[in-house]
């Protein structure tokens, strides 16, 4: 399916602060939108306001043509969510927590031992998360985004708190995700090394 | 017909238009509610003759049955400007929630107070557990009393009034409960209070002061929510260029 | 549809999980009830008829402690761990997944308190019919309890210190429930009639049930911005 996002005159205020104003940009099929700019400039904000948490001082965002506001609870059916916070039960093994997670949205067929496995938690699916290091718990956080049957990912910050290999690991997953027809909106400082149809997008 | 309408309404709507308008319609509450209390309170302590029974203490419902009126109806204001602020984000209408409450638990307060000072020379005590209105006026006075703590420790503005806007629905929708629920309580005890009044047999002499002293007592309440509205617009608008034009030109055109 | 009813399982599931890995959480409200109770005939004495008077308010007011010290936890650490985000964000609607954690809740709070309020109505000399009643008013009230407590539990989620803050917002609301609660105990242990209480119970629940997950699901998404 051809899917389309599109933001068009965003404006968002924090308090009395105004973030950014008249804010736009089209993202396609296997399109990644890097948001860049200092710390503090909004990037979160914009893209917390994108998933719908935050509400828009102006401006409209539409998929597939549609205004997202007719139909918040369909368009939280098109994206999976990658925060800044692990969004885990520390109590919990991965492998429950995945679980969980599958009863949020639509999901692949794959199991969720499976992808995890793929992600390299084998040895720890039946631990209790508070015994994964900060890497291996934002592993588990990116097989919730491969489990998941949706078109576009939302990431604040992904490569935080990885290694070298961390980060390869990330932008291959990435990768696979876009070249099946996926798009992402990434939120990030680092420079973006994809083989992919990428933009820019810095706020001031 | 209706665009009309709702071009004023959305034109009202817009803080700078809403001070000006507001400011012309001030006097027209405050002159003739003022002018009501004074009349109504003058009858109602010289002409209106002595209670048979209660002789005359009973003269203080001219000041609790419009303060206890006035309570419910501040309550009810605020709820439903919360409401109109939540569905359509009228940012006006959260601003007249957040006036609203203050001046509501102010009536509320005073209804308590004029019902303590009633009961003592009535029942003998400064405070009643068995009169429903009494405690139900208590009740509301907390209610007024989390919702303005609720909105105090939100630091964000539009945060402050969307969730205090939640607890203000829910609460009218709990307000008839415990109205409710506390005459069923009371009504368990023998013999009912001396509070009852209203009644077929009230005296014309009486009656007239006390509507006075209560429509006089609304539109003082309407010029209170009005002044405090200007304030909080003021506040609300203060990084705006027209407040700021407002404040260093002095005179307004 | 099956996806949400399955959506509401996983919820109360993954909940009960996670106090089954933390019992401490589910016995603090209960211990803490037991003890409010025996604070009343140390400071009253021990005098039966007195306690007998009082018992089915003591009871019912410990109950409302507990549950209220409880319910600040409820969003809580889904807040700091960010899994609300991931509620807030997901493809079921909001407040099919409140009302699971609501469930939760009172599976793991109210309802023990209801199966431990006998032994406290006990030691209050309640005869054993009233024992009925009482633990009938409380299986009702701490259903209401735990939906109304949820809103303000969501409404207060972001704010730092929230604990005081939600007793003022949800105390007052929860009266009426007190009102009918206790004093339905009372009619009972006075031998008179006592349905009214129980039917407006019911009907509070049943309305409680209908609104407040709404409510709460709107205060959520507030409280999250």
């Amino acid at each position: 399916m051809n899917h389309k996002l599109v933001a068009e005159d965003l404006t968002l205020f924090r308090g009395e602060r105004c973030l950014f104003s008249g804010i736009g940009f089209a993202l396609g099929v296997g399109g990644v939108l890097a948001l860049k700019g200092a710390n503090g400039s909004g990037k979160t904000s914009l893209l917390r306001a994108l998933a719908g948490l935050i509400d828009l001082e102006e401006g409209t965002i539409s998929w597939d043509g549609r205004p997202v506001l007719d139909d918040p609870q369909q368009f939280r059916s098109q994206f999976a969510w990658y925060g800044h916070r692990t969004g885990f039960k520390h109590d919990l093994t991965p492998l429950e927590n995945l679980r969980f997670d599958a009863m949020l949205r639509p999901q692949r067929d794959s199991s969720p031992r499976d992808v995890l496995r793929s992600v390299g938690l084998e040895k720890q699916m039946e631990l209790p998360m508070r015994l994964l290091s900060a890497g291996q718990q934002r592993r588990a956080a990116l097989a919730r985004m491969l489990i998941a049957d949706v078109p576009l990912w939302l990431m604040d910050e992904p490569f935080t708190n990885l290694d070298i290999a961390g980060r390869e690991f990330v932008e291959t997953t990435l990768g696979t995700h876009l070249a099946r027809g996926g798009m992402a909106i990434i939120a990030t400082h680092m420079a973006l090394s994809l083989d992919a149809n990428l933009d820019e997008l810095v706020i001031q | 017909m209706w665009n009309t309408i709702w071009t004023f309404f959305h034109k009202l709507a817009s803080p700078p238009h809403f001070y000006r308008i507001s400011a012309i319609l001030l006097p027209w509450l405050a002159v003739p509610g003022y002018l009501l209390v004074a009349w109504g309170t003058y009858n109602g302590l010289f002409t209106a003759p002595e209670d048979y029974q209660q002789k005359d203490a009973f003269r203080i419902i001219y000041v609790h049955v419009p303060s206890a009126y006035l309570s419910m109806m501040a309550y009810m204001v605020m709820a439903i400007s919360a409401g109109i602020g939540l569905i359509w984000r009228m940012k006006l209408a959260h601003a007249v929630a957040a006036a609203a409450a203050p001046i509501g638990a102010a009536f509320t307060f005073l209804a308590l107070a004029t019902g303590s000072i009633w009961g003592r020379p009535m029942w003998g005590t400064w405070w009643e557990w068995g009169d429903p209105r009494l405690t139900s006026e208590l009740i509301l006075l907390f209610l007024y009393f989390g919702y303005m703590a609720l909105r105090s420790s939100i630091g964000d503005t539009a945060k402050a009034d969307k969730a205090s806007a939640v607890l203000a629905l829910v609460g009218a929708i709990n307000v008839p409960i415990i109205h409710y629920s506390v005459e069923w309580w009371t009504s368990l005890h023998q013999g009912q209070t001396l509070l009852a009044e209203g009644g077929p047999a009230i005296d014309t002499a009486m009656l007239w002061p006390l509507l006075a002293n209560i429509f006089g007592f609304s539109l003082i309440f309407g010029s209170m929510l009005l002044r405090r509205l200007r304030t909080e617009v003021l506040f609300r608008e203060r990084r705006k260029r027209w407040v700021k034009e407002l404040a260093l030109g002095g005179q307004q055109s | 549809m099956p996806g949400m009813i399955a959506a509401f399982v996983a919820t109360t599931q993954r909940e009960l999980l996670l106090s089954l890995r933390r019992p401490g959480d589910m016995l603090n409200p209960l211990v803490f009830f037991l003890m409010v109770s025996t604070l009343f005939p140390l400071a009253v004495g021990p005098d039966n008829e007195t306690l007998k008077e009082i018992g089915p308010g003591v009871t019912w007011v410990a109950a409302l402690l507990a549950m209220l010290l409880s319910l600040n936890s409820l969003f809580m650490s889904d807040y700091e761990d960010g899994s609300l985000e991931q509620l807030l964000l997901s493809a079921q609607p909001l407040p099919v997944l409140g009302l699971g954690k609501t469930l939760a809740h009172w599976l793991v709070t109210g309802l023990p308190l209801v199966i431990v309020a006998p032994i406290v109505a006990v030691t209050y000399r309640l005869p054993n019919e009233v024992i009925f009643v009482m633990m009938l008013t409380l299986l009702l009230g701490t259903i209401s309890l735990s939906l109304l407590g949820a809103i303000g539990a969501a409404l207060t989620v972001g704010i730092h210190r929230g604990t005081a803050l939600l007793s003022l917002l949800v105390l007052p609301l929860s009266m009426p429930l007190l009102i009918f609660g206790a004093r339905t105990v009372a009619l009972a242990a006075n031998n008179e009639v006592y349905s009214a209480g129980i039917y407006f119970l019911a009907a509070y629940a049943v309305g409680a049930l209908t609104l407040a997950p709404f409510a709460t699901a709107a205060a959520l998404r507030i409280s999250n911005e």
